[in-house]
């Protein structure tokens, strides 16, 4: 299934090249380890030969587009499910400018993890995906099959639920072995679609402050994470971050102007 | 060792609740000391955070009543941000009863003197708070040395 | 920084139980504080003396005063220091009476919480910044939108204070709903007759400029200098040659909406007395046919070439007196409004027995023109109803009209039997209590607890099936006319007119006033007031006490030359903030304005709540006189 769809990316891209609709297109190519894609920027038709689609596309391209749409002409971008979704609250924000973004929503049946090059089933993130829409788009490429999920309902917060039953000091014991790991390497935060900040208000080295980082960073997120798991799947302590981010996802309410 | 209760009290109800438990002589701990904030909804998670960091046992927001709000909707964001944050506060492993979120108005001097009251002894209970202490955003260090 | 630190003893308030020496010399161990004294009071005039002479004398750039609570005396003390020379915004209080003294018993106690609370407000000073004050000019003219009694009250209240305004109604004439009314409760004056001649005055009175068969289309700016574009619709008649004499309605050959000719005047009373053609049923502007009004018109009034006009002006304040419709009985089907003609609304049956309503006055059914033997009148159609149909509110006014209505059916046919189907019988105003009795003791109306089930044609009547709940039973009889006690809801133009105004509405609809208890007639929005049934169901007279009210609150803002803004505004760091908005969102005054990548806070309407200041992720907003740095050195000091 993606390599139809990968044929049809490039030649797609080619044509919107070709035809100057777009200057440049964003998307993926094979990466230096093998199944472990990189994103990139294609700027002519025999380029776009590289361009590569599989299930070891995991990293989240819509980023991208906040300094791609601030140049001159066009970018096409070829977006998953949860992609779109972090693209549409880029342009909530004001992060994108929407005329210079050209939107092609693929069909995604999940991304698969990778140790060592090798593959390791589906990512937790994808695992209790329920997107199989596209808020923002101009055009699909196969997204007829993009029925995939797994887990429904309540389950798919098992992994905060799980957390959650354990009493008070085990969660604390539990998250202390995992956030003493932080390196504050920063990768979860600069591969978070949300976190756009010119200046990051937790720049800084205190020893304590690992933890006060994910908190924050976590609660910075609220209302807005779009639940993509790039943050736990680029950490290279294994910190499973997503949990917070879920945690706040399972019990957000918008604020309810009313008694 | 005695615990440290810190309360954020809105300027225009709980603020004034508080005045008015002290014009009413009601007595409460000594432990509960009040910052002064515009309204409910400026008590920003890094204020509760850098608390506990710095020593404080306990941390009460307090608060208009709902559909109260000088500020016409501020204390419905409140609401919203403190469940939040203290809902996450707890799955990271704080004891849940340290925090806590009242609506007090001006007229309500008894209701805040009991609830200082019952809050410090809850805090009391749990005793000294061992948990997210330590130095935390060293970025407002600087800031604070930029007088900004 | 050079800070003059001053303990209050307030008598024995404070002394009796904190140690106000041990305080003044320990806050001298920070290197910052330059003088501390002690006082026995300080907001007298000695105390303000020590305070002023100490910023002379040390050149003192910020000052603690360790007293009662700042909402006594922060203004006072503020004062004396910008008498000084000393920015008024680098003082800072520390409540150690109300919040120490009074409330703890043991002194070491108090006294080390009261030397932490002082030290949090030293920590505060060193962080503060010198706040100015903002000015901005004030445009000395209103605009009122919406002509009934509430708008013309208002309008007239401001015009009397000598102010300009301008008075903007969507309808060819003022006077609204209770232009429609016969009689009003509970004193049964003629409606119009106490209404007409404030009309007149409206358009009569020099200041007032009257702008009807308009709407508001554009508001900009803001409190003090509003600009607003007004849409006048074309009437298709010269106001300025139109003498009033009806010949054109008598000429029309069309039945236009409601009964009426394609070209007219809504009433006969209608202020200003100038027709208007409907232009979707008048015969010229479907096929180019008939003219007979332009023929017939003396004057030469009629212009079928006039069009839209529109016109931009600027006001200081702005007035929304949009008031109410009745809801629509789509989804009541039980009673059968539409299935029977002899089913109406209480308005319906208010125009019935209005003299210069379609019967002349004659109350009879509309189905075959009889009089009725029997009129059933059902309260709360849709009112207090919890479910998705109906609002959750009580409409306040329904229980007194229609106590009238039975009042007024009883008095021209002293014959017909009058019933009410009510849930509770609401009766709060002046009189009001005495008006219901006389209803039932007097005019013999029977009163019956329960709720209608359904209404059903039978052989040219109707049949009412109910619930009698205090006899416990069925109720089930034959009736001539059934009333229904229609819901109140905001205009339909209520959410536009509040989306231009900036103007929060709560979830009914109705626009919002800034505070339940204290501010009934101002909006969240600064310079924006409220009147009359747009805040909410009320009666007449509530609803000219709130226009004057709002007259009152306009007149207030319209005799100053500037307004003073509060200088505790939220302020954006331009070079932080990546335009993400997310601080906008929260802003109950629509003071935050995305702009080009960035925000920007409008000083005039930031009330200094600090919710955008939360809401921003890098830190880039940030609340002067309560900033996030301040308020972290706050928590330092007080848990350190």
């Amino acid at each position: 299934m993606p390599q139809e769809i990968n044929k049809k990316m490039r030649s797609r891209a080619r044509e919107m090249l070709a035809s100057g609709e777009v200057t440049q297109v964003l998307a993926w190519e094979a990466g230096e380890f093998p199944n472990y894609p990189a994103p990139a920027f294609f700027k002519d038709e025999t380029a776009c030969g590289r361009i590569l689609y599989d299930r070891f596309c995991t990293a989240n391209l819509s980023k991208f587009m906040i300094e791609a749409t601030r140049q001159t002409g066009r970018t096409l971008v070829f977006l998953r499910p949860c992609d779109t979704y972090a693209l549409a609250q880029l342009i909530k924000e004001n992060q994108i400018n929407r005329e210079k973004a050209y939107i092609i929503g693929i069909g995604c049946e999940g991304n698969v993890a990778v140790n060592e090059g090798e593959e390791r089933g589906l990512l937790e993130s994808c695992r209790v995906c329920v997107k199989t829409d596209y808020p923002v788009c101009d055009e699909l490429i196969g997204t007829e099959n993009n029925s995939r999920t797994v887990v429904t309902g309540s389950e798919r917060f098992e992994g905060v639920t799980r957390v959650e039953e354990t009493d008070t000091s085990a969660r604390y014991d539990f998250w202390q072995v995992l956030l003493s790991r932080c390196i504050r390497c920063n990768a979860c935060r600069n591969i978070c679609p949300t976190c756009h900040c010119k200046v990051c208000i937790l720049e800084g080295e205190n020893p304590l402050e690992k933890q006060f980082f994910h908190i924050i960073r976590a609660y910075h997120q609220n209302g807005r994470c779009t639940d993509c798991g790039q943050c736990a799947r680029v950490c290279p302590q294994g910190i499973p971050l997503q949990l917070l981010n879920r945690k706040l996802i399972k019990e957000y309410k918008p604020v309810e102007v009313q008694p | 060792m005695r615990v440290n209760v810190v309360a954020f009290c809105c300027n225009w109800c709980s603020y004034a609740g508080a005045d008015l438990a002290g014009t009413s002589r009601l007595v409460y701990p000594s432990n509960v000391k009040i910052i002064r904030v515009p309204c409910s909804c400026r008590v920003d998670e890094a204020f509760i955070l850098r608390a506990f960091a710095r020593g404080a046992d306990g941390v009460i927001v307090c608060g208009c009543h709902i559909g109260d709000c000088h500020y016409a909707t501020g204390n419905y964001h409140t609401r919203q941000r403190m469940e939040s944050l203290f809902g996450l506060l707890a799955f990271m492993g704080m004891e849940r009863e340290r925090l806590r979120l009242e609506w007090i108005s001006a007229s309500e001097g008894a209701k805040f003197a009991d609830t200082m009251a019952e809050f410090t002894a809850q805090v009391e209970k749990l005793g000294k708070n061992e948990r997210y202490t330590g130095d935390c955003i060293k970025a407002t260090d600087a800031e604070a040395a930029e007088g900004i | 920084m050079r800070i003059g630190v001053f303990v209050c003893h307030c008598g024995n308030n404070i002394k009796a139980t904190v140690d106000a020496a041990y305080i003044t010399e320990r806050l001298r161990d920070d290197s910052s504080v330059v003088c501390s004294a002690e006082f026995p009071y300080l907001c007298a005039e000695g105390g303000q003396k020590l305070i002023t002479e100490a910023i002379a004398e040390h050149n003192l750039t910020g000052v603690v005063i360790c007293a009662c609570s700042p909402r006594m005396h922060e203004t006072t003390f503020r004062k004396a220091a910008a008498k000084a020379g000393l920015n008024p915004y680098r003082l800072e209080i520390a409540n150690i009476r109300e919040q120490c003294a009074w409330v703890h018993k043991n002194k070491e106690e108090a006294t080390e919480k009261a030397l932490s609370l002082a030290k949090a407000a030293i920590a505060k000073i060193k962080l503060s910044q010198p706040l100015f004050p903002g000015e901005s000019r004030v445009t000395k003219r209103a605009l009122v939108i919406g002509g009934g009694i509430a708008g013309i009250q208002a309008a007239l209240d401001i015009a009397e204070a000598g102010f300009p305004v301008d008075l903007v109604e969507k309808s060819p004439s003022i006077g609204g709903k209770m232009a429609q009314l016969d009689k009003t409760f509970p004193t049964l004056d003629c409606s119009a007759c106490i209404l007409t001649p404030k009309m007149v005055d409206v358009a009569s009175h020099e200041k007032i400029n009257l702008h009807t068969y308009s709407e508001v289309e554009k508001v900009e700016g803001f409190v003090g200098s509003f600009t607003v574009t007004i849409r006048k619709k074309a009437r298709s008649v010269d106001m300025t040659k139109c003498t009033g004499c009806g010949d054109c309605l008598a000429a029309c050959p069309v039945k236009g909406k409601e009964n009426r000719k394609a070209i007219y005047i809504p009433y006969a009373q209608a202020v200003p007395n100038v027709p208007a053609i409907d232009r979707e049923s008048c015969l010229y502007f479907k096929n180019g046919k008939c003219k007979r009004c332009e023929k017939a018109c003396q004057p030469k009034a009629i212009d079928f070439t006039q069009e839209d006009e529109r016109i931009t002006e600027g006001y200081g304040a702005i007035i929304a007196a949009t008031g109410f419709e009745a809801i629509r009985l789509d989804a009541f089907g039980e009673y059968g409004y539409h299935a029977n003609k002899d089913v109406i609304t209480s308005l319906e049956f208010e125009r019935i027995i209005n003299a210069s309503g379609p019967t002349g006055g004659k109350l009879v059914r509309p189905s075959d023109g009889s009089v009725p033997a029997r009129i059933s009148f059902i309260q709360c159609v849709g009112s207090r109803d919890a479910t998705a149909r109906g609002k959750p509110y009580c409409s306040k006014v329904c229980c007194m009209y229609t106590a009238k209505h039975a009042i007024s059916a009883k008095e021209k046919h002293p014959e017909i039997d009058v019933e009410v189907f009510y849930i509770d019988v609401r009766t709060p105003g002046k009189n009001f209590e005495e008006f219901y009795r006389r209803a039932v003791e007097v005019y013999g109306v029977r009163y019956i607890k329960g709720q209608v089930g359904k209404v059903i044609g039978e052989n040219g009547s109707l049949r009412i099936q109910a619930m009698d709940m205090l006899e416990n039973g069925r109720y089930d009889a034959v009736t001539d006319l059934v009333v229904l006690a229609a819901a109140i809801e905001p205009s339909d133009s209520a959410k536009k007119v509040a989306q231009m105004l900036s103007s929060p509405i709560d979830a009914n609809g109705f626009l919002s006033e800034a505070h339940p208890k204290l501010r009934p007639v101002e909006s969240a929005t600064a310079g924006i007031f409220l009147c009359g049934m747009c805040n909410g169901p009320k009666d007449i007279p509530e609803t000219v006490a709130q226009a004057s009210a709002a007259a009152c609150k306009v007149i207030g803002l319209l005799v100053k030359d500037q307004l003073t803004t509060n200088p505790c505004t939220a302020k954006t760091d331009e070079n932080n903030c990546s335009g993400c908005g997310l601080c906008a969102e929260v802003c109950p005054y629509g003071a935050v304005g995305v702009i080009s990548h960035s925000t920007a806070v409008n000083a005039a309407l930031c009330q200094g709540c600090g919710g955008c200041t939360v809401a921003c992720p890098s830190g880039a907003m940030n609340l002067q006189g309560f900033s996030r740095a301040q308020i972290i050195a706050e928590v330092d000091a007080l848990c350190g």
